[in-house]
């Protein structure tokens, strides 16, 4: 098959028309829109930077851009700690390993927004009536805080997320040549050294799949936000994502929105493209 | 290597597991009691299985025609992904020049779009097309869906040799018989790691189909599930009913696939 082929356009066109008119052209659009007063009805006019030059001022959007860094920086180091250990756990001796392999990896599978209506419950019912239990006033105004509905979002985050990501580093550790554990064990390294100088540089490459996942699914994380504390109280757990769908459907200012979108796809582009390259360049040639 | 077993590690790892399940534990055991058995206690079981709220729910959620619709958005979407995107990526990789590479890293470059970038645009658009519909849904999920599978299959097809393409036209076989009877039975492995990341993304999600279906009637599980959500905030007993109703067909599905869906996730991920 050659470029010039018929059959080669045919067999490409449904795709790329598809691609075409979901992603490239409204991205397109998106780009100039944000270039005008637009606001769903009529076209507006153009206003070259005024739209980003105001957010730049804009409190409510900023303070969204804080708290998901803050978030996405906590969620990526734990869920990649609590993937690596779970990891290390069912691929150790054990008899129970394919059975707690499926459980850790079962919240994967339910979306986020279902997710985030389940933990509601639980911080909000369960942990009031543990703490009354127990006499533990600080479980009692669970997601009705700023902090609380932080580490709520973390906390669910980490137990979905670590599964996915314990899947990932089992992959890279049941790939480690047996001889080289072997031949450490001969040598006389005990398992902290083992896992220090043998097995964590040969998974260096896991880190680099993980840390993209964890990164790109936190930093756009809208489902559970939305489910498990709505932005509140006050906006003050709300996420890049949400607000941005605020600022276009509850205000209706569409062209404003969409040079915050252009932003957050400016950052959310730097972010992956530094992440690969750093990753790549330290990683283990084997 | 010794043969000893980790009891240590492998209680740990069962304690953790129990950790890991307590949420859809707490789900489960309220969800068949009443209003006030909750306020009275949330970590005991019922005192009576009673399967009241989940008539209601079942009602509330019209649970089969909520099924249904999210059945037939998913299944349509992913056979039709499945299906362009092996024809594309086979295109892409049969026809070596600079079109083609040019081609693929567009669909690779897409995949850093975030949904937020294009959604109000793209919202738009199709509104003005009157395409906000199932039928809309479905053709953007083959937009937003292509790139990561065009980017597997297109791997998978790099190491089926050429010369299999060309033994077979020697033998008179067309450009599409060679695809559809040699090479996509081929791929069937990575047909099914594009299978369950797909299935996995469009029966969950939320955002998309709750800016295109409008219409009563037509909402996947997800979209129902937030409305009828949003209704009972106060009758937890109602709403975990609704949710474990939500989570079965996925907890059926994950019991007779799990193999191949761990497998097919971390190859996803790692590929």
């Amino acid at each position: 098959m050659r470029t010039k082929d018929f059959a080669y356009w045919l067999f490409l066109a449904p795709v790329l028309i598809a691609l075409t008119l979901v992603v490239i052209v409204p991205m397109l659009l998106g780009v100039y829109y944000s270039f005008t007063s637009w606001n769903g009805i009529t076209t507006g006019e153009f206003v070259g930077f005024q739209n980003y030059i105001n957010l730049l001022q804009d409190e409510r959007f900023l303070d969204s851009l804080w708290f998901t860094t803050k978030f996405a920086i906590v969620s990526v180091i734990l869920i990649n700690f609590i993937g690596l250990s779970l990891a290390l756990i069912v691929t150790s001796r054990i008899k129970t390993s394919s059975l707690l392999r499926t459980t850790f990896f079962m919240p994967n599978l339910i979306g986020g927004l279902i997710l985030g209506f389940i933990w509601q419950f639980i911080f909000i019912k369960v942990f009031a009536s543990v703490g009354e239990m127990i006499g533990m006033d600080s479980l009692q105004v669970w997601l009705s805080t700023t902090e609380t509905g932080f580490w709520g979002l973390v906390i669910l985050m980490s137990w979905q997320m670590a599964g996915y990501i314990m899947v990932i580093y089992i992959a890279y550790l049941q790939g480690l040549p047996k001889e080289l554990i072997e031949a450490s064990e001969i040598d006389g390294a005990n398992s902290f050294q083992r896992f220090r100088y043998i097995v964590f540089p040969l998974v260096a490459p896991a880190f680099t799949v993980s840390m993209f996942l964890t990164l790109s699914n936190t930093f756009k994380l809208y489902d559970q936000n939305l489910s498990l504390t709505g932005g509140g109280p006050y906006n003050s757990t709300e996420m890049v994502a949400m607000e941005i769908f605020n600022t276009a459907f509850v205000q209706n200012t569409f062209a404003y929105a969409q040079a915050k979108a252009i932003i957050f796809f400016v950052i959310v582009a730097i972010v992956a493209l530094f992440q690969v390259y750093w990753n790549k360049r330290r990683e283990v040639e084997l | 290597m010794r043969n000893k077993r980790n009891w240590k590690i492998e209680i740990l790892g069962i304690l953790l597991a129990i950790l890991w399940l307590v949420p859809f534990y707490l789900m489960f055991v309220n969800s068949f009691k009443t209003k006030k058995e909750i306020f009275m206690d949330v970590t005991s079981p019922p005192e009576k299985w009673s399967f009241d709220n989940y008539i209601t729910a079942f009602k509330e959620l019209d649970f089969l025609q909520t099924l249904f619709n999210s059945l037939f958005i998913t299944v349509t979407s992913v056979v039709l992904i499945i299906f362009f995107s092996a024809m594309a990526a086979y295109a892409l990789s049969r026809a070596k020049s600079r079109i083609s590479t040019v081609l693929f890293f567009l669909f690779v470059a897409a995949m850093l779009i975030p949904f937020q970038s294009v959604m109000i645009p793209l919202v738009t658009v199709f509104g003005q097309f009157e395409m906000l519909n199932r039928g809309g849904l479905i053709f953007m999920y083959i937009g937003f869906g292509a790139s990561l599978s065009i980017f597997l299959y297109h791997g998978a097809l790099n190491n089926i040799p050429r010369s299999l393409d060309e033994a077979a036209r020697i033998d008179g076989a067309n450009r599409w018989q060679i695809f559809w009877h040699i090479i996509f039975p081929m791929l069937k492995p990575i047909t099914v790691t594009v299978a369950i990341l797909n299935i996995i993304w469009i029966w969950n999600d939320y955002l998309l189909p709750s800016l295109v279906i409008n219409k009563t009637g037509s909402e996947t599980i997800p979209l129902k599930m937030f409305f009828f959500f949003g209704e009972y905030t106060k009758q937890w007993h109602l709403a975990l009913a609704g949710l474990t109703l939500a989570i079965l067909p996925v907890i059926i599905f994950y019991f007779f696939a799990q193999r191949s869906i761990i497998k097919g996730v971390s190859d996803g991920a790692i590929k």
